[in-house]
């Protein structure tokens, strides 16, 4: 039966009772992932790797978790695939209405409300950890934390996903309040190679983007181009 | 994700108490020696890929029930719209259904909009339905076309998660076409290249994976045209015997011949006419 299934046999994702699950649907596509999110004065960087698993199986290695929901908002996506694209359309939906509804660019607090409140109200069911950051008039740029679970919190800076247990001490260590966007870029970029490094369900390329007053400034880094670090 | 569970109202949306039953009654009927009757699945290799004018498609056409094979020549490559086609992979009956749902709507869409379709359109239908029943629709799509916009390729998976990609393979054989994929695809390929790249990736596929096999079905998607091709690539074609176990008539002399002829009476006779109008 094993050979004859879609998928070979992977060692699940989600937890739940073996017994009670018919085995093909437990193998979920996850973005086991390092995302990151840094402000600055004027605006926002965020980074994120670019690997989607399927159990042991690399099903996209260019994947960009990098979601746009508004002009000056993008969301980072990191636990089900699945889970995450509903959640990021179905708020990019919510947004563009009520951007509409108030001709003016909506706030980036608002975005943060609804992931939330899609992720509280339906926690049971999700597998979600999502970071909302861009810039907005009010309060320029924001970054906001929606883990699992659907709390929520802005924090200056935020990292998440599988990846990012290998890098808070960095974190701790390496920021400080006030940096400029260069060094924001810079950060993020290698704290997100380090976490790629260690944690096998992060790789592939790093995915940056700047969120500010002027617009959406987006960069690849491909492999070869990542920084080097001297444990080897 | 394991918290303690109140027993609160349904908020709506599915309900999916009756699969959790059913699993238990499948374990219980095991334990006693039954077994449920295995779903047809398309244990597979399908994959596509975009080109300079277009996309291919490609699939095997073998269809599994449990360990046999219960259709060798079947279609995988179902129709959406005339310039979008769709692989399937995973249970047949979820294929062949899903994509003849969202071939029905979209061609409402179209008709709605006055505008030939376009292939971000179908991906959304196909993801939000499969989004909605939680992956227990068993089907793993490969979505091409060419559209107002060019061509698009995507992969969708069960649990409703798409990624846009230019080269894409899903089933059991996946891998193996992959390999044949990340070795050899390069940006716009002309169709020949890209239909042998395609042709390959299967083929290494139905030879290395146990679930795919027969046939290599394609389809080659441009602007304005589309070439379904069935089958491309016959790999496994039935073997002609060499030789053959008859006898002539006198091979075995015959020593002795006795006839006894049967008196048999004919009681009843019925006449049963066929209506063949």
């Amino acid at each position: 039966m094993a050979a004859a299934s879609m998928m070979p046999i992977f060692s699940q994702n989600v937890s739940s009772n073996s017994d009670l699950v018919p085995e093909w649907s437990r193998q979920e596509v996850s973005t086991g992932t390092t995302i990151m999110a840094v402000e600055y004065d004027g605006g926002v960087v965020v980074g994120a790797d670019s690997r989607t698993t399927t159990g042991a199986y690399i099903a996209n290695r260019v994947t960009d978790k990098l979601t746009r929901i508004h002009d000056r908002i993008y969301c980072c996506r990191s636990g089900s695939a699945a889970d995450t694209q509903a959640i990021a359309e179905v708020v990019s939906y919510q947004l563009g209405f009520h951007s509409i509804e108030l001709d003016e660019p909506p706030l980036v607090e608002t975005a943060a409300h609804l992931f939330r409140a899609s992720c509280y109200r339906y926690r049971e069911e999700l597998m979600a950890g999502i970071l909302v950051a861009g810039w907005d008039r009010r309060k320029g740029g924001q970054v906001y934390c929606v883990p699992i679970g659907g709390m929520l919190v802005r924090q200056p800076v935020s990292v998440g996903g599988s990846g990012s247990s290998y890098i808070y001490g960095f974190m701790d260590s390496n920021y400080k309040p006030g940096l400029s966007k260069d060094q924001c870029l810079d950060l993020t970029t290698k704290a997100l190679t380090l976490a790629m490094e260690r944690d096998g369900s992060s790789g592939g390329v790093v995915r940056l983007a700047t969120i500010s007053e002027d617009g959406v400034e987006r960069r690849v880094i491909l492999g070869d181009q990542l920084p080097k670090f001297s444990t080897h | 994700m394991a918290t303690l569970a109140v027993r609160r109202a349904p908020l709506g949306g599915f309900s999916f108490e009756n699969c959790k039953r059913n699993s238990i009654l499948e374990s219980e009927a095991n334990k006693v020696g039954f077994s449920v009757p295995t779903a047809r699945k398309t244990g597979t290799t399908i994959c596509g890929v975009v080109f300079k004018d277009g996309i291919v498609l490609g699939a095997d056409t073998r269809a599994t029930e449990g360990m046999v094979v219960a259709d060798k020549n079947c279609s995988k490559i179902h129709y959406i719209s005339p310039n979008i086609y769709c692989c399937g992979a995973g249970t047949a009956a979820d294929t062949e259904m899903t994509t003849q749902i969202i071939s029905s709507n979209l061609e409402l869409h179209a008709l709605s909009t006055g505008r030939q379709p376009r292939v971000a359109t179908a991906n959304r239908m196909l993801k939000q339905m499969l989004f909605r029943y939680q992956g227990y629709i068993g089907a793993a799509l490969v979505l091409g076309g060419v559209d107002c916009n060019g061509p698009h390729l995507y992969s969708i998976y069960p649990h409703g998660s798409t990624d846009k990609l230019p080269y894409v393979t899903m089933g059991s054989g996946s891998l193996a076409a992959m390999a044949v994929f990340e070795d050899r695809y390069k940006t716009g390929m002309e169709e020949e290249e890209a239909k042998q790249l395609v042709r390959d990736a299967i083929a290494a596929g139905i030879f290395n994976d146990l679930g795919s096999g027969s046939n290599i079905d394609l389809c080659v998607i441009t602007k304005g045209n589309v070439d379904y091709i069935r089958p491309h690539d016959e790999a496994n074609k039935k073997g002609v015997r060499t030789g053959d176990y008859r006898y002539k008539r006198g091979t075995t002399a015959v020593l002795s011949k006795v006839v006894n002829p049967l008196d048999l009476e004919l009681l009843e006779e019925t006449v049963q006419t066929m209506d063949t109008s």
